[in-house]
């Protein structure tokens, strides 16, 4: 072969130059487990706080304390092995700055001010101050004028609370999780696909995959424990099995695969095009006709979406960012894109208006025959050309890969796994890519079975458990349910037990816009929920004035001061995961719950009791008359008088209705399942912490978070997202749901697995999501019969176009810059660089660069250096050396660093249909400071 | 004769010990490139190197072949030494000057002890033969490992660690067990700047023609045994022991005592 | 000096005596404490530095290599130390060799004892830090979590030298049936003793850490090659086996002729 295949055996044979000290030998493993259990150590099953793996880990507490933690051996995902991270999951909750008391801005009175110092309050005085400004807000902008930032890593409980609270009670969709960062894009790439979100197949497909590619997931640092049961699969059966790592630059992926392809930011839009063309033009038998003609259906949508920006007359723009965000109206059709859209009739030079900004996602049923004329532009070396990543690679060697990547796929003797993550997810045309992906497997008819299947990973530990099953999106509901679908609403409002009419159809503000309307003031009273969009969100520059300029009242729940914490108005201490009753669904449909190991630190208290006893201090009559509502006609009406028909008074609260309602009351507690345990939420703890309402916490005296469980499983029962009883989840090791008949599933859409799928009658699969089940009809350029034709059991295979990402590096800003994760620093860092030992390992965010980019800008390894963006700049070191090994015109920045505020400098365009940011790839330049 | 005239060399000398340390911590703390480095050898204007003459000594001694910019950085400090200023390391540059002055004028306040030992000035030609006799046997520069001088000036630039005690050490003993016991008797860095100092260019000179023999400058030199002809003839104070210090002149009411070249 | 001619012979011999004596006196502890201070085995000393040996006998201790080292990686060993006092040194765990690809240290060394045909390629005439030697990493496998198949290899992704000088040793799991573990193994003809892997070790004491090449590093015996490896050859340049080949060694005759021993049990 042309290209350079890494050597995988002679890799692991260089074992014999080992210099090491110390022979270890294999301690004799006591007969009986049990003996080694200490005295006095309680031993309890939890999950990792981390990363989307969801692995197992057990915790040993004595006399409220932790005293040890340790891997899982029960876990199916980890058995028993962590990550590095993993392994200081105690550690994490004892960092010297944890915050422990309540800190308002207040001035020499006393007084909230916005320009005052943080100073500790009591409970009772920071939601004092929270209610008068949620209700001067409230007064002035209505429902739409508050927000809630909620989170993947929320427990299902507090993502439901919160929710509830929003959705129910204040009658606001402003509520919307960071996972929209790092998700989004696969849940609109899975609606738009299979009518229901989250992935066919699981873990176990690692284990009896051929063929393993990875797109735009460095799994190797960011999915560590699933690596190594992939390093496994390889090492099982090395000839066979086949790695493939898709990447804009080198990584640790590359390290055990096969083949690595560095490829041009943006242009796996085209490899995907490439293998459906080599399928579609030249391979027709690969396809699995019977698959594709039974289950399939092809459409197709359009492309001038623009690039989820915000116009450029934008008055808080400069004129530098202008430069950008005018492509967000319009855009010159690039050479490559003159070939890709020709379909379309554009062509080079032409300007194409992004008239379809606001309806990126909707789509229409095309023919196989236009899907096969779209393709046509994706030869090989078209391809080839437009998608090499190193300059310095061969192009032949390059054909080469992707020929043998085409292979791996279309070859009928191998299961193909695909993965990803973060690559396609964050990604100007993020839903697309998505919907490539399933493009290839579908044609081929290898999904949604054992070792066959497109996979997405998630970053966070519950951004399905939580953001995604519970809904916590701004156009979301509960198990897929969305605000937009009147009988969605209907049924949420009845399970809720609140009058109809009261949940807000108006899709809320996504995550980016929230901050966009806290500087236009559109919103005023804004809450951070576990997580720190400060730091996380791009073109934070503008956020950070905003939050600090403009007239708001912002609150942080959080458990470390953070560059959010930093900005807020008041901020209000959390108990960490330990210290609360929690529950975590991983990337695999896995739902983990574990019990409160320990009583929380200082006066921190779960974010569950954050969110539920502001509900005390709103009356139904507060919130459920009429409404304004910006862009609704008509506003949301006044429910009331339904309300009391329901049995309600004007007087209850939201706690009454939403929380502390009758329902929840039968959840009582003591309770066989927290035998033994404490439960901070239901009846306080040894603290006797002074309450919201100054009184001493002695807690709701019922079970709250088994409530809130029970309550939520509702809407998934019946409607494919089966979860099991609370109880159940302490029996186990986490069940992947649909959880039917005691039975978890393995393989969605596969009647032999699934028994949704058996039940719809269809055949060997079924896609039976419900959603955007019925399209038009119509051909390349749009749609021909506007009458929606059912697609019943059916998945899309959608054709997408490659386009040019909104801003490539030019001569003012010469490099690609790429943004991520170590493995070593969780998200932005507040906890891991809290451990001293994993901040040793990595005490700063690099920027990663090819060494011959460094001497071309006179720069040497170590050199501190400015790296700028039309938006703003960070002062980091150069790194020409390390684990990412950057292609010439590509430097890598992680986020995790505070001081190198990386969300400073990249861009906020998003994909138009997801609205998930685009954090890798955006223009900068370097040079020494 | 001023207060200030009085004291004008030993201001003039405090200055320049200090504005060298000055130079080397600040070089080392602000990146200056002055004077990089420390006494042992010193890099400067980022040019070319300085080097202890005795350091150097040591490092042959152990059988190491120097490097040509440690050559020329010792023919330049012996040069500039040797021919021109003697052994006004001593009294211009070293840093442990300060303190051992300092424990002299305590002495003279009647604050020190009394004569507890009796050692002869030459026991630093002895220290110079038993460091380089050491240095061969045991392979490593020896007398560097104990250099009160190193200690101190690293410990300026670089941080004081427990060898910053040793100067407190020489403090007491130049205070309560010998008068100038440390410079005047066993340094053998200054022992050597003796030893290359005798055809200097820079000497003091006597003109006892205006000496009233008030024998004032014999209380205030660090090396009384190089004023033998106060009081007796004119001439040069040709030893190299002298160390240019310039305390007799000051002292001297008479003004018999001057600075002359040639 | 005038008097010189007057001292009489005993007394110079007195004088000689004396003094030698006292020179004894003070020399013998000096020279106990100059011995004491200059065995440290265990001292890393920067790139480029010539044989331990040597190195303190050149090295003039005037510190500018650590005023060049932009990370204060390099220390001046104070009386304190672990280091000939007054010489340079690191400790990695505290702050590694950054291996700054310019090496300022060894640029800066007046004496050679940072020698600059040591961190050379000798083609290019440019630095190249990669000949660094100043030590070599070793693990220790009992307290190493990637050898209890922890995902860690912290050291693995910190080594400026990935993949050369530490490599991942995948192997299966056989304890959970699913997992590769992944052990990071020094390849010693490689690593530079920087510490990088040392710093980033995040166990409570590393369990990597770097130690002189002499004290980690075995060596064999330079008349056996390895015969699966054809460059193994070049390791040895000649082995000198000495044999008197005409003296009949008495210890071969006292064995011979001692038959006693043989039939005596006692």
């Amino acid at each position: 072969m042309g290209f350079s295949r890494r050597d995988f055996i002679k890799k692991t044979a260089i074992a014999s130059a080992a210099a090491a000290i110390g022979v270890s030998v294999p301690t004799k493993l006591k007969a009986d487990s049990r003996q080694l259990a200490k005295s006095g150590w309680r031993w309890d099953k939890t999950t990792c706080r981390f990363c989307g793996t969801g692995c197992g880990i057990m915790i040993a507490t004595k006399n409220d304390k932790i005293v040890a933690i340790k891997g899982d051996v029960a876990a199916p995902v980890n058995r028993g092995l962590n990550c590095l991270k993993g392994y200081f999951n105690a550690k994490i909750m004892y960092g010297a700055d944890r915050l422990k008391k309540p800190l308002l801005r207040v001035d020499e009175n006393e007084n909230f001010s916005k320009n005052g110092k943080f100073k500790p309050v009591s409970w009772q005085r920071a939601y004092d101050e929270m209610e008068k400004q949620m209700r001067k807000t409230l007064k002035e902008l209505g429902p739409t004028g508050i927000a809630i930032f909620g989170s993947g890593q929320y427990t299902i409980f507090e993502g439901y609370a919160a929710s509830k609270l929003m959705k129910a009670g204040f009658r606001s969709n402003n509520i919307d999780p960071n996972a929209r960062h790092c998700m989004a894009s696969a849940v609109a790439g899975f609606i738009q696909t299979f009518g229901i979100d989250e992935p066919a197949g699981n873990y176990d497909d690692i284990e009896v995959a051929d063929s393993i590619i990875l797109w735009g997931a460095n799994m190797a640092e960011m999915h560590p424990i699933l690596w190594t049961r992939i390093s496994d699969r390889k090492l099982e059966n090395p000839d066979r099995v086949k790695l493939i790592n898709l990447t804009t630059f080198s990584n640790r992926s590359s390290d055990i695969a096969d083949i690595e392809i560095i490829f041009k930011p943006h242009t796996d839009l085209a490899i995907m095009n490439y293998i459906a063309r080599k399928i579609v033009y030249e391979m027709q038998d690969a396809i699995d006709w019977d698959f594709v003609n039974k289950y399939t259906v092809f459409a197709t949508g359009p492309v001038n979406t623009g690039y989820g920006m915000r116009k450029a007359n934008h008055p808080k723009f400069t004129d530098k960012e202008r430069e950008t965000v005018k492509g967000q109206s319009s855009k010159v059709i690039s050479e490559a894109e003159g070939k890709t859209l020709s379909y379309l009739g554009y062509k080079e030079g032409d300007t194409m208006e992004m008239k379809n900004a606001k309806g990126a996602g909707k789509h229409w049923q095309i023919s196989f025959e236009e899907f096969k004329k779209a393709l046509e532009p994706y030869t090989l070396d078209f391809v080839a050309n437009l998608a090499k990543g190193d300059p310095d690679e061969d192009i032949n060697t390059f054909k080469v890969k992707l020929e043998v990547l085409a292979s791996n796929y279309i070859d009928k003797a191998r299961k193909v796994t695909s993965f990803w993550t973060m690559g396609f997810n964050q990604h100007q045309r993020g839903t697309w890519v998505n919907e490539q992906i399933y493009m290839i497997h579908l044609l081929l008819g290898k999904h949604a079975q054992p070792g066959n299947g497109a996979f997405s990973l998630t970053g966070q530990p519950s951004a399905c458990g939580t953001a995604r099953e519970v809904g916590t999106f701004a156009h979301r509901l509960p198990a897929d349910l969305v605000v937009k679908n009147p009988k969605h609403r209907a049924f949420s409002e009845k399970l809720w037990k609140i009058p109809s009419g009261t949940i807000n159809p108006k899709v809320g503000s996504h995550i980016v816009k929230i901050m966009r309307d806290l500087e236009d003031g559109k919103i005023k009273f804004a809450w951070v929920q576990v997580n720190n969009p400060w730091a996380a969100t791009a073109n934070t520059n503008h956020w950070l004035k905003a939050a600090r300029q403009m007239d708001n009242f912002i609150v942080c729940s959080d458990s470390y001061p953070g560059v959010s914490a930093k900005v807020s108005d008041l901020i209000l201490p959390s108990a960490m995961m330990y210290e609360k009753w929690g529950a975590y669904g991983n990337a695999e449909r896995r739902t983990q719950h574990w019990r409160q190991q320990v009583t929380p630190v200082g006066d921190s208290m779960p974010d569950v009791y954050h969110i539920v006893e502001i509900a005390k201090r709103f009356k139904i009559r507060d919130v459920w008359g009429a409404q304004n509502i910006p862009g609704l006609e008509g506003g949301l009406p006044d429910v009331l008088p339904k309300a009391r028909e329901m049995g309600y008074k004007p007087d209850d609260t939201l706690f009454d209705v939403l929380f502390g309602n009758e329902d929840a009351k039968k959840y009582t507690w003591p309770d066989s399942v927290g035998e033994g345990f404490g439960n901070t939420e239901a009846v306080g703890d040894k603290r006797s912490i002074k309450g919201t309402m100054g009184e001493d916490w002695k807690g709701y005296g019922f079970f709250i978070q088994k409530y809130l469980w029970e309550d939520y499983r509702k809407f998934g029962i019946g409607h494919a997202h089966d979860l099991a009883s609370f109880d159940k989840y302490h029996e186990v090791r986490g069940l992947k749901w649909p959880y039917v008949d005691g039975k978890e599933t393995q393989w969605r859409f596969n009647s032999k697995y699934d028994p949704y799928a058996a039940k719809q009658n269809y055949g060997d699969f079924a896609f039976y999501g419900g959603a955007l089940k019925a399209i038009p009809q119509g051909d390349l350029k749009g749609v021909t019969d506007s009458t929606k034709k059912s697609l019943k059991n059916k998945a899309k295979i959608f054709f997408r176009p490659y386009m040019d990402p909104v801003e490539m590096p030019d001569k003012k800003y010469p490099l690609w810059l790429c943004t991520g994760r170590v493995l070593e620093h969780w998200h932005t860092g507040t906890m891991t660089m809290r451990v001293p030992e994993l901040y040793r390992a990595v005490p700063q965010a690099l920027a990663y660069m090819n060494p011959a980019d460094a001497e071309k800008f006179g720069l040497k390894q170590g050199d501190t250096i400015w790296v700028e963006s039309r938006r703003g700049r960070v002062k980091t070191h150069v790194e020409t050396r390390g684990r990412n090994r950057m292609p010439k015109g590509s430097i890598f920045i992680p986020f995790f660093d505070e001081k190198v505020l990386i969300n400073k400098v990249t861009l906020d365009a998003t994909c138009p249909i997801s609205k998930e940011t685009d954090y890798k790839k955006c223009a900068v330049k370097v040079y020494k400071v | 004769m001023s207060k200030i005239g009085n004291y004008k060399f030993l201001v003039l000398r405090r200055i320049v010990q200090i504005c060298i340390l000055l130079l080397f911590w600040g070089t080392n703390h602000f990146g200056w490139t002055v004077l990089k480095g420390n006494l042992s050898s010193a890099k400067v204007l980022d040019r070319f190197y300085l080097a202890d003459p005795f350091a150097v000594l040591q490092i042959l001694a152990t059988g190491t072949i120097v490097s040509f910019d440690i050559i020329i950085g010792v023919v330049i400090v012996v040069i500039f030494y040797g021919l021109f200023v003697g052994r006004s390391f001593c009294s211009w540059v070293c840093p442990v000057n300060i303190v051992t002055d300092m424990a002299a004028y305590l002495r003279r306040k009647g604050l020190g002890g009394n004569k507890y030992l009796k050692l002869t000035r030459s026991a630093r030609y002895y220290i110079i033969i038993l460091s380089l006799i050491m240095t061969v046997i045991l392979g490593v520069a020896a007398y560097e490992i104990i250099n009160p001088i190193g200690f101190v000036v690293r410990g300026v630039v670089f941080g004081f660690g427990i060898g910053g005690t040793l100067l407190l050490v020489i403090f007491l003993f130049d205070l309560l067990v010998l008068k100038n016991g440390f410079c005047g008797h066993l340094c053998p860095v200054g022992g050597l700047y003796s030893l290359i100092s005798r055809y200097r260019l820079l000497k003091v000179r006597l003109d006892n023609d205006k000496c009233s023999s008030c024998m004032d400058c014999k209380v205030v030199c660090p090396e009384v045994q190089v004023l033998g002809i106060v009081g007796k003839k004119s001439g040069n104070i040709s030893q190299g022991e002298c160390t240019n210090c310039g305390r007799c002149i000051e002292v001297c009411e008479d003004k018999a005592l001057r600075f002359k070249l040639f | 000096m005038q008097n010189k001619s007057k001292i009489s012979r005993s007394d110079l011999l007195k004088g000689l005596v004396k003094n030698g004596g006292l020179m004894m006196l003070g020399g013998l502890p000096w020279a106990a404490y100059v011995e004491e201070n200059k065995e440290e085995e265990f001292v890393l000393r920067p790139p480029g530095a010539i044989k331990e040996d040597d190195f303190i006998k050149s090295c003039i201790k005037c510190g500018i290599c650590v005023e060049e080292c932009p990370y204060d990686t390099l220390k001046l060993a104070k009386a304190s130390d672990d280091a000939l006092t007054g010489t340079p040194f690191f400790t990695p765990r505290e702050i590694p060799c950054y291996m700054c690809t310019d090496i300022p240290c060894v640029e800066a060394c007046p004496t050679n004892s940072l020698l600059k045909d040591l961190v050379i390629d000798k083609e290019s005439d440019k630095y190249n830090i990669n000949k660094a030697d100043m030590g070599v990493a070793v693990i220790d496998q009992n307290n190493c979590l990637a050898y209890w198949g922890i995902r860690c290899d912290a050291c693995y992704r910190a080594c400026p030298l990935m993949d050369e000088a530490i490599t991942l040793d995948v192997k299966r799991n056989e304890r959970t049936g699913k997992h590769a573990m992944m052990k990071p193994i020094i390849n010693p003809d490689v690593c530079t003793g920087c510490g990088m892997c040392e710093h980033a070790c995040i166990t409570e004491k590393a369990a990597i850490f770097v130690l002189p090449k002499e004290k980690a590093l075995g060596k064999v015996n330079n008349d056996y090659i390895k015969g699966w490896e054809s460059e193994d050859e070049n390791r040895i340049d000649s082995t000198n086996f000495y044999i008197d080949k005409n003296k009949v060694d008495k210890s071969t005759l006292d064995y011979l002729n001692d038959t006693e021993s043989l039939l005596n049990d006692e």
